[in-house]
């Protein structure tokens, strides 16, 4: 792999940029690998690179259907954050943002990670009663976080109507200035280029169409390209973590869901931290380029279009119009909807199934982004070891029999 | 937008009036302390989240405040069929608009 530098930008700049080498190679697939993943977005391709890079496992393939990032790692709305609630979903979120402020370097490939800092806003006393708490939380396991008043708020987001007369008076709200933003497709990208470097096999267009399993045990995955023998397979596909499971004789504790975002025109800055709003649900920030990314919610019902429903829709934008009045006459871009993997605790299942030698790291549901590098760091020490990292181990599927469930619909019921 | 036909209203209505039920069909089992926690941890949380056809339950909130069935594909949205709570999955008889 070339290293991206100032040197070889600028000899590279001398040739008129006609000779750079193609980031990542296009193989064609193998028979059998010591570990297929299914699923080249974010979290497989960060899977597949932290496989290769600590565990020197690089007999690796990537299954993507589509392009690499062509799912919800090019759907989200950039939003990197740790401070949930529960010790062990705040150590694992905590871990990936460790890993984010670090990432550009790591992979030579800038993800644009911007560290703006995250609002977490409070409407009502209840509201203010529960980001203390979380704030409190978050500063017993050593997540950085702090409570502020409304007008520290205004000074942050003068934009912001924090009016005591708003539709939705903003009390004040939790802050969390490690948080922040990065660029979704750089992150699939930087991912992609640093494993394939390492020899993993990038397959992309290829779609698991089966997979095979004999005595309970998996040996390999049906593509559209043939059969692929594994010793191993991990599947990171997201919203369609069901069909996958189905395919193994699998049932698994998630629904898929539409979530949608939208983007602006570009703007010239104006709005420097995430704020988000958990009451009156809606989530925006500024792009580096400028546009405005505005967040929904999810569906209220399953689906696997990637869209949204309107009603949906018509209340983000309505929150975000009454909080930022003067956002009103801009116009929007694009719109779209990724379909995300929901769990009944709105906590991720990361580890072994029932069906040995096959992985599941699915249900991050509308948390996902932001722990692109966290995931794919202890799913990858996971598959290696065969036993769950230890920030995984209380996110295994066993967690359903048990009850032991990481409840984290407060921290993270604005979706992002 | 969804416009679901409610079975006892007898109208289409849009989907703001219903809220989602969740999957259809599923029993809560008759003796639950016989179960074993795995057992009872599938019937609570785990679901068949089909992508295609899926039998699903809603409620008219805003209207007769009636739970009934809908069958819907969930690639497509198209609703395929309605029907009232209490009749079987492969149950084609009975009041079906």
């Amino acid at each position: 792999m070339e290293r991206y530098s100032l040197p070889r930008l600028l000899a590279h700049a001398r040739r008129h940029h006609e000779d750079w080498q193609r980031a990542w190679r296009s193989p064609t697939p193998k028979d059998a690998y010591d570990t297929v993943i299914v699923g080249g977005g974010g979290h497989g391709l960060a899977t597949a690179y932290y496989l290769a890079k600590e565990h020197g496992v690089t007999d690796v393939a990537v299954i993507e259907r589509g392009y690499l990032g062509g799912g919800n790692t090019g759907r989200n709305t950039t939003i990197v954050r740790s401070n949930y609630l529960r010790d062990a979903a705040t150590r694992l979120y905590d871990f990936a943002l460790d890993l984010w402020r670090d990432l550009s370097r790591e992979l030579n490939f800038n993800v644009m990670f911007s560290a703006r800092g995250v609002l977490n806003l409070g409407h009502t006393l209840q509201d203010m009663r529960d980001i203390e708490r979380r704030v409190g939380a978050n500063r017993l396991n050593g997540v950085d976080g702090e409570v502020l008043t409304t007008a520290e708020v205004e000074r942050l987001v003068p934009l912001m109507n924090c009016s005591p007369k708003a539709r939705y008076p903003v009390l004040g709200a939790s802050w969390q200035p490690r948080g922040g933003v990065a660029r979704h497709d750089a992150v699939a990208w930087g991912y992609a280029r640093a494993a394939d470097a390492l020899g993993v096999d990038l397959l992309q267009q290829t779609e698991v169409l089966g997979m095979r399993v004999d005595g309970g045990a998996v040996t390999g995955v049906e593509t559209s390209r043939g059969f692929i023998a594994a010793r191993r397979v991990a599947c990171v596909v997201a919203g369609n973590s069901g069909v996958l499971a189905a395919m193994a004789g699998l049932r698994l504790p998630i629904e898929s869901r539409p979530l949608q975002a939208l983007v602006s025109e570009p703007l010239k800055p104006c709005l420097d931290p995430v704020v988000m709003s958990g009451a009156v649900h809606c989530y925006i920030s500024q792009s580096a380029k400028g546009d405005l990314v505005i967040g929904a919610g999810t569906d209220g019902y399953n689906g696997y279009g990637q869209r949204g429903s309107f009603p949906v829709l018509e209340d983000a934008v309505g929150a975000v119009c009454e909080l930022f009045p003067a956002f009103s006459r801009v116009r929007m871009n694009r719109h779209w909807g990724g379909i995300v993997d929901l769990c009944p605790d709105a906590c991720p299942i990361i580890g072994p199934t029932p069906v040995r030698g096959l992985y599941f790291n699915c249900g991050w549901g509308t948390g996902g982004f932001k722990s692109t590098p966290g995931s794919g760091y202890v799913f990858a020490d996971t598959v290696a070891n065969e036993r769950p990292h230890p920030l995984a181990a209380p996110f295994g599927l066993d967690r359903f029999a048990s009850g032991a469930l990481v409840d984290e619909h407060g921290a993270a019921a604005v979706a992002h | 937008m969804l416009r679901i036909h409610c079975p006892y209203c007898q109208e289409a209505r849009s989907e703001e009036e219903f809220s989602y039920a969740g999957e259809a069909h599923i029993r809560r089992p008759e003796d639950p302390e016989a179960l074993s926690d795995r057992e009872w941890g599938e019937y609570l949380h785990f679901r068949t989240n089909a992508r295609g056809p899926h039998r699903e339950m809603w409620v008219h909130v805003a209207g007769c405040r009636r739970y009934f069935n809908v069958l819907r594909d969930t690639v497509s949205y198209e609703i395929l069929d309605v029907y009232p709570i209490g009749l079987p999955p492969d149950d084609t008889s009975g009041d079906r608009p």
